[in-house]
């Protein structure tokens, strides 16, 4: 965040994206390092100014933080080494510096999010996170970005504050705004009115920045329309990290003090889930731009996500949250090579994909990879995460067969809708010759590789999510009763 | 007397409600923006009013042990919130601005025509 001011005064074009650069390493290198200090020693913590808390304000980073910071700052580098020539491509040269700028404040504004224990802190960096991500979608040379931007301004800013009214609230009953504190005292004062209109504020703030169904349809435009890198960067955190303060928010606070949390939480959102997952898997099969073919299979894996945390047991957790991690993965590695057909197709619609797979056999390789781990193909990390959450739906016993019904039924969607893109791909014949006959930056086609294989590596090893995700689950449970 | 008492928070409601119709019932962009603007200034008066201690003066410490402060703690997030208020606002109208570049119209229902040319 310290680096944001100082891109913007470096105004050769290369420097800023290399300061970007520098800066999303090191993030991700004490990323790292959080992740082992959390696997070894357990959670870390830091008073800022030595107040003690909870009058002080608390950064705390256990092994969800640590696993979501490692998607976040781990995306940042991917799409900021591969993507410099496509972000070159699409922003112009004037513009760089404070692109460059808005976009280390959005990745300091999304760990922020994530290291914070306090609830305002969470609503300072989760809007300083916000701001930033509107500057970075409506970056790009397409104009319909500017309506998107605007609707996912308008969306945004209300749930940030509906948020805001949940926060006032507690703290108006408890007098507190630390996690940790607030857990304590909202014993005392669980079952009053204002407690429960927080956690009501606060859910459906959250939703709609997490794009949960019905609250998602800000998310199709603002991806399609962005520069590609950027909806490589968002698809694979922002939303993800609002679902984070959900879950945070409602296991540590409201789960085991208000009478029946747990069923109302499964009751309102388990149903939610399934259906984004069955209308975003089902709306994606028909659209004819690959991006929003891709936005809508997002909103399709973030219902997993929710269905997997609607279960409230440790076997659904630990499916939603290490989903977290391998969707990050599939995605950000799809919409990678997503930008690398923008480099030479004359548009993204499938349309305009028609043969690219003869004209770029290594990427729509890679791109094959990752769309495999979207739909669950054995091997791969997506697998991992849709077993833990069959898993965890046949833990309910006959309850849980329409769940995994459901989760069939999406898998196969998603085949369908894959495999319209290799069909065009592959088997149809270009219907017009390109006209630029520039290659693929390498960098883009190497990352764009590891990702993919990475998708593979956590597909056969996943003790590195798992174990994360398995910790986290268990941290979030334990505050229950 | 409850409710004369809590008139504050019928005014909070009031003007939450008022800023959230604005927003999404007008089609020009400019007046949403206002809605958003109506809609986050009354959360500002839920915050101040629940900081408010009965008989309490302004949160400066002046010395003196006797005195009632009323509670600074609202009051400063509340700043950091119109800070936030004040951001999105000057982003929002920034966009808008380049809508009205790029599309000659800052309508709503006109730029989704456009867009569906």
């Amino acid at each position: 965040m310290l680096v944001a001011p100082l891109v913007i005064l470096l105004r050769p074009r290369g420097l800023a994206w290399a300061a970007c650069t520098m800066a999303s390493l090191l993030t991700f290198a004490i990323a790292i390092q959080l992740v082992q200090g959390v696997l070894d020693v357990g959670p870390a913590g830091y008073l800022m100014g030595s107040w003690p808390a909870p009058y002080g304000i608390e950064l705390k980073v256990d092994a969800f933080s640590a696993l979501l910071l490692l998607v976040i700052t781990g995306a940042s580098v991917f799409t900021l080494v591969s993507g410099r020539e496509s972000l070159d491509a699409q922003i112009d040269a004037g513009r760089q510096p404070y692109f460059y700028a808005s976009w280390l404040l959005a990745l300091a504004g999304l760990s922020g999010i994530v290291v914070a224990a306090d609830a305002f802190n969470i609503f300072v960096f989760m809007e300083i996170s916000s701001l930033a991500s509107y500057v970075l979608i409506a970056g790009g040379p397409d104009r319909r970005a500017l309506p998107s931007v605007f609707k996912y301004l308008i969306m945004g800013t209300i749930g940030a504050t509906f948020y805001l009214i949940g926060v006032g609230l507690i703290y108006m009953m408890t007098g507190t705004l630390n996690l940790g504190d607030m857990e304590l005292r909202i014993h005392a004062v669980a079952d009053q009115r204002p407690i429960l209109a927080a956690a009501g504020f606060i859910t459906v703030g959250l939703a709609l920045k997490a794009a949960i169904f019905p609250l998602h349809v800000w998310l199709p435009n603002a991806y399609t329309y962005a520069p590609h890198m950027v909806t490589a960067f968002l698809a694979a955190c922002a939303t993800k990290v609002s679902l984070y303060i959900l879950l945070r928010f409602d296991f540590f606070v409201f789960q085991d003090n208000l009478a029946g949390h747990a069923f109302q939480f499964a009751a309102y959102l388990m149903p939610l889930a399934i259906l984004g997952i069955l209308v975003g898997s089902a709306v994606a099969m028909f659209e004819k731009n690959i991006k929003r073919l891709l936005a809508f299979s997002s909103i399709a894996q973030i219902g997993y996500m929710m269905l997997g945390a609607s279960l409230v047991t440790v076997a659904g957790l630990t499916a939603g949250i290490v989903h977290i991690f391998n969707h990050a993965l599939a995605k950000g590695a799809l919409f990678l090579a997503v930008a690398s057909f923008a480099t030479v197709a004359a548009g993204l619609r499938l349309d305009d994909l028609k043969g690219i797979a003869r004209r770029m056999p290594w990427t729509f390789g890679a791109f094959v990879i990752a769309a495999l781990s979207l739909i669950g193909i054995p091997g791969t990390a997506g697998f991992v995460s849709k077993w833990y959450l069959i898993s965890a739906a046949m833990e309910l016993g006959t309850a849980g067969l329409p769940l995994v019904a459901v989760i069939l039924v999406s898998s196969l969607m998603a085949v369908v809708y894959v495999w319209r893109i290799v069909e065009a791909a592959c088997f149809a014949e270009a219907a017009v010759e390109p006209a630029s006959p520039a290659g693929v930056p390498p960098l883009l086609v190497a990352t764009l590789w590891l990702a993919a294989a990475l998708n593979i590596y956590f597909g056969l090893v996943p003790d590195l999510p798992l174990t994360l995700s398995g910790d986290a689950a268990a941290e979030l449970l334990d505050h229950l009763p | 007397m409850e409710i004369l008492g809590l008139y504050n928070y019928w005014v909070f409601a009031v003007l939450l409600m008022t800023g959230f119709y604005a927003v999404i019932a007008k089609r020009n962009l400019v007046k949403k923006l206002i809605g958003l603007s109506l809609f986050q200034a009354a959360v500002f008066l839920l915050y101040i009013t629940m900081g408010k201690v009965d008989g309490g003066t302004a949160p400066i410490f002046s010395g003196s042990d006797t005195t009632i402060f009323s509670n600074p703690l609202p009051q400063v997030l509340i700043l950091t919130a119109i800070v936030v208020g004040i951001s999105t606002t000057a982003l929002g109208l920034g966009i808008i601005v380049r809508l009205k570049e790029e599309y000659g119209t800052i309508e709503e229902h006109e730029i989704q025509e456009i867009d569906e040319r």
